[in-house]
């Protein structure tokens, strides 16, 4: 199965529960709260996905590593190496 | 960690790693990277060889090459050179038939890719039998040096929507710095069809689809100091016509 099957079967699982519940097709005469709950629910879940995203990035892009360290390491490795290939007789 | 310190602590070792750079106009970076690889497989003992597939750059990055052939040797350093650029995908398929090693590394030349880490990819190979061990920036002591903070939020922008869309079970979709076992990569490798950069992305996302296991190594990448990149102008379109190419596919 494809991913975008996946959430395609995803989907539809969900909205089914959810159109069930929400207008009681079934007519399991459920409580009237439950409806009341249930019918907005998909846009919730909407916003709070959105939330839960930007959260995530804005915290990952605020502690994405600065490798200071490694770049000046490699600039000090970078001048080690050309002395000794020059040493070794390359011509760059 | 003792064992690092004498000499050669893993000559007696059976297995033979190959590393793969791709070269387009690395005249500047090649020997450096070379000396960097030679320098840390020289440390940790593993036996080696660099494979060099240089598709005609016009700046002389072959010329290089063979120089360094002659400094450190021809069982060393191979060369597989193609006439004209033909992309990054057939450069491996390119090289890897050229490779004697039962390990292949995967790295760019251009010095984004620190040899320091290999010891590292190894050691978490061994640990888990890994099938591949991926280099991840995204994780632990992982990181990039160089990018604003544009860069940053694409970056990770991008990496949360893959995470989200295909659930590829490692963290580091596009970045190419990866240990595989040769039967593993040449049976990625067929499958495969992506060009460019979403050949990266596609070989991870394939590689969970057949049950292979992924190790992860936290790597810091430091944008390229000489040259320019290849692939750049239209990467943010390329990867989302591949995410969605995978999304649909795989
Ligand atoms: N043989 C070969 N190597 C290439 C080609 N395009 C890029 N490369 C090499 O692949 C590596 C990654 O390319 P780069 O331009 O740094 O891509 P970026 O890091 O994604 O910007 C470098 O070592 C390049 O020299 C190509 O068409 N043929
Ligand atoms: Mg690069």
């Amino acid at each position: 199965m494809t991913k975008l099957l996946e959430w395609l079967f995803g989907v539809s699982l969900v909205g089914a529960v959810w159109a069930l519940v929400s207008f009681d097709l079934l007519d399991l005469s459920l409580p009237q709260t439950y409806r009341e709950v249930a019918w907005p629910m998909p846009l919730y879940l909407l916003v709070s996905f959105g939330c839960y995203s930007l959260a995530t990035v804005g915290y990952r892009v605020a502690t994405f590593n600065d490798c200071e360290e490694a770049a000046k390491e490699l600039q000090g490795q970078i001048k080690e190496a050309k002395e000794d290939l020059r040493r070794r007789g390359l011509k760059m | 960690m003792a064992s690092r310190k004498t000499s050669h602590p893993n000559r007696d070792s059976e297995d033979k790693y190959s590393i793969l750079l791709p070269t387009y106009n690395e005249r500047e970076n090649l020997p450096l990277i070379v000396w960097l690889l030679v320098k840390y497989f020289g440390e940790s003992g593993y036996n080696y060889e660099i494979i060099v597939i240089d598709d005609g750059s016009p700046d002389g990055t072959l010329e290089v090459a063979e120089q360094l052939q002659k400094i450190y040797g021809e069982d060393k350093i191979l060369l597989r050179p193609r006439a004209k650029k033909l992309g990054l995908g057939t450069a491996y398929i390119h090289g890897m038939k050229h490779a004697t090693g039962n390990f292949i590394f995967i790295m760019d030349a251009d010095l984004s890719h620190h040899p320091k880490f290999i010891p590292e990819f190894i050691e978490k190979q061994k640990e888990g039998n890994y099938d591949l061990v991926s280099g991840t920036r995204y994780q632990g002591s992982g990181g990039v040096y160089g990018w604003d903070l544009r860069r940053k939020l694409i970056s990770r922008g991008a990496n949360f929507l893959s995470q989200v869309l295909l659930r590829p079970g490692a963290s580091d979709l596009t970045g190419s710095f990866r240990l595989y076992k040769k039967a593993v990569l040449d049976s990625l490798v067929e499958r495969c069809v992506s060009k460019g950069y979403v050949f990266q992305m596609e070989m991870i996302v394939r590689a969970r689809q057949l049950n292979y296991t992924i190790g992860e190594v936290p790597i810091s990448f430091v944008d390229r100091v000489y040259g320019e990149s290849k692939l750049g102008g239209n990467e943010i379109v390329s990867f989302v016509k591949g995410l969605i190419t995978l999304f649909a596919t795989t």
